[in-house]
């Protein structure tokens, strides 16, 4: 297998430079991975920098409240802005209708209150400005058409590691039509073996040796080459797959639980040896709490997403900004890939907001003031014990 | 420090006495337990070290069945340890068995030609175990690094899981090799899969379980050892030792210290 073989070879050295400088859409992580985004800057940036490639993420579902498809949808979506192949599987009949209703990214018109709002517009009017840098150098095109041309793809590609999604736009079509993106129905397939083999039939082809190889192999050509080539080479080799409400009740092969966890430790095993990110949503309460808990140990990344309740006056007193919040995401687990030091966040709770009711926001949460004199929150009648037994694993 | 971290756990596991004459774990089975908040390959990281590093140019021998990761991520985190497995593996003193895509599907016995896959795996183990020289079988430590993966890959067997790793106990006493499994605690709260752990337990001569402390995560103190039992034959009596200490992990090393005695 190849993941056995010893590095004495240069070429697992040289993806990781190319990786790094050509391609925004895959940044080097610590301890020799790559991160992708998740199609959520916050959520990113809890998991340090993002999902490192070969990662299984795990998403436990609120039968309450459909949040897992906030997380979904930003990573699809993510993928396709980043022209990485994808393959969705869902137990709806028409898995594709859905990609219609994938977010798109936000335009820099859009007011934000984001810090970073500056920034980026003016990355963006570097952008626009190509073609004035083109028309400049019309005269001078042979001996810098080169240069020219590498400005121009560098400009024409530029992309960002992670974009800003309005949930209230929806995707341009042209991101999902291609071949590139596949679609599965989970609800009539008998058995899980037929899902097992499209998974691995798309993940042979991010395989991270013939990434290496394509790296190598126009290392000897013009910088125009090494960036066309590289770039193309490297992001096609990564791919992603989402697997929405695994083992949900309207699946034939839902009952199969060892079926199940067979084919999650196949796809975990493929997956970490692939250029690729797969994340799966399952509805733990409807899962036996011995196979949730090994569903969580498969699991990289493991996080829960939980409703908030309405009208909920002693929550609404102990959170500030409680009526913009739709719900709770917990961080159980962050992936540790070739490191043994577990991951200590600041906190493993977050708010899920919805910001103008078009941005996808996680933060941490706040706890209302507490009133000096009387050493309770506003409001309450030091009902903190009740509170927290109503938010339950709430870690502030 | 680092002489008083090496005790602790080493102490406790009897590996603060390592020489050449002596088999490392003496011929010990044991068994980690470990949580989903907390996971408890980082003594699996140890031992290992441990074994192939402590003693140079001894006759220690690791048979490493992995069944949650890739050899990449061992080699990756022994290498900060101070442990080349890749030099181990080509020396023929680390052997590392992919587990990771296996199936071990239970045949029907009887059936003409047909092995199950743990079959075909123990006799694995018993060819690697007779090409040593007879005097080095007892430096010999089998390591497996998720035993409920294993069930999953045996489909749900539990009861031939069981029986394997009886059959590997079996090795420990008529050789004096050791035997070291992992295991999730957390998985097995219902009736039903708390028998496989109790027997387990029960066969293992040293239980090692990790767990969060109780007051959630904490930077400077990862875990806790919840209990470190071993049970000892010691001329016809039984001693019984209990540790609890916590610990702290590092890329290159890990600190073991008392509760409220971290330096």
């Amino acid at each position: 297998m190849a993941a056995t073989k010893t590095r004495t070879s240069s070429f697992s050295r040289n993806l990781p430079a190319a990786s790094s400088a050509q391609s925004p859409e895959i940044k080097c992580g610590p301890n020799g991975t790559f991160l992708v985004s998740s199609g959520i800057p916050d959520l990113d940036k809890t998991l340090g920098g993002g999902i490192p490639l070969g990662s299984l993420v795990m998403v436990m579902e609120d039968s309450e409240a459909p949040h897992h498809m906030l997380l979904l949808r930003n990573f699809m979506s993510q993928g396709l802005v980043h022209k990485q192949p994808l393959l969705y599987a869902s137990p709806s009949k028409d898995p594709r209708g859905f990609l219609g209703t994938l977010p798109s990214p936000s335009s820099p018109k859009d007011d934000k209150s984001r810090s970073h709002d500056a920034e980026q517009e003016k990355g963006l009017r570097i952008a626009w400005q190509y073609k004035k840098y083109f028309g400049e150098n019309q005269s001078n095109l042979d001996g810098q058409r080169g240069m020219i041309l590498f400005r121009f793809i560098v400009l024409y590609n530029k992309q960002e590691f992670s974009n800003e999604f309005d949930l209230r736009r929806p995707l341009d079509r042209h991101f999902y039509t291609g071949q590139h993106v596949d679609c599965i129905s989970t609800k009539d397939l008998p058995n899980i073996a037929a899902l097992q083999e499209r998974c691995t039939s798309f993940l042979s082809q991010f395989s991270r040796y013939i990434c290496t190889f394509f790296a190598i192999d126009f290392v000897c050509f013009t910088n125009l080459l090494i960036v066309t080539f590289r770039n193309d080479a490297t992001v096609a080799c990564t791919g992603r797959i989402a697997i929405q409400s695994l083992c949900a009740p309207q699946c034939e092969s839902s009952n199969m639980e060892w079926e199940m966890l067979s084919f999650i430790r196949s796809l975990k095993s493929t997956v970490r040896s692939a250029n690729a990110v797969a994340i799966i949503t399952f509805p733990s309460s409807l899962v036996s709490a011995t196979f949730c808990k090994r569903w969580q140990h498969l699991a990289d990344c493991l996080v829960s997403v939980k409703a908030i309740p309405d009208e909920d006056k002693e929550l609404a007193k102990l959170l500030t900004g409680y009526q913009d919040i739709v719900g709770f995401l917990n961080i159980h687990r962050v992936p540790r890939i070739n490191t043994q030091v577990p991951a200590v966040l600041e906190a493993t709770t977050l708010s899920i907001k919805l910001q103008k009711r078009r941005y996808l926001v996680l933060e941490c949460l706040n706890q209302a003031p507490v009133d000096g004199s009387s050493g309770s929150s506003y409001g309450t009648s030091g009902n903190c014990s009740g509170a927290s037994s109503k938010s339950g694993s709430l870690d502030f | 420090m680092d002489s008083r971290a090496r005790n602790l756990l080493d102490e406790a596991l009897g590996l603060d006495q390592l020489t050449q004459l002596k088999p490392p774990l003496g011929g010990k089975a044991v068994l980690i337990e470990d949580c989903v908040e907390t996971s408890g390959s980082f003594v699996l990281h140890q031992l290992i070290k441990r074994l192939l590093t402590a003693v140079p140019n001894s006759s220690n021998v690791v048979l490493f069945l992995a069944f949650a990761n890739p050899f990449s991520h061992y080699d990756r985190i022994l290498r900060k340890l101070g442990c080349n497995l890749g030099a181990q593996r080509e020396k023929g003193r680390f052997i590392f068995v992919d587990m990771l895509n296996v199936e071990c599907p239970v045949g029907e016995e009887g059936k003409a030609g047909g092995r199950s896959g743990l079959f075909a795996l123990f006799a694995n183990i018993t060819k690697v175990l007779n090409a040593l020289p007879e005097s080095n079988r007892k430096c010999l430590t089998i390591v497996i690094d998720d035993v409920s993966l294993m069930e999953v890959a045996a489909h749900g067997s539990s009861d031939h899981v069981l029986d394997f790793l009886h059959y590997c106990h079996t090795l420990t006493s008529d050789y004096g090799c050791s035997l070291v499994t992992l295991n999730h605690e957390d998985i097995y709260s219902s009736m039903d899969g708390l028998v496989f752990l109790k027997q387990m337990e029960y066969a293992a001569d040293v239980l090692v379980k990790v767990e969060p402390l109780a007051t959630g995560l904490a930077a400077d103190v990862h875990g806790q050892f919840d209990g470190l039992q071993m049970t000892v034959l010691n001329r016809g009596s039984l001693n019984n030792r209990m540790s609890n200490f916590q610990f702290r992990i590092k890329e290159n090393s890990v600190e073991y210290f008392y509760p409220g005695a971290r330096a």
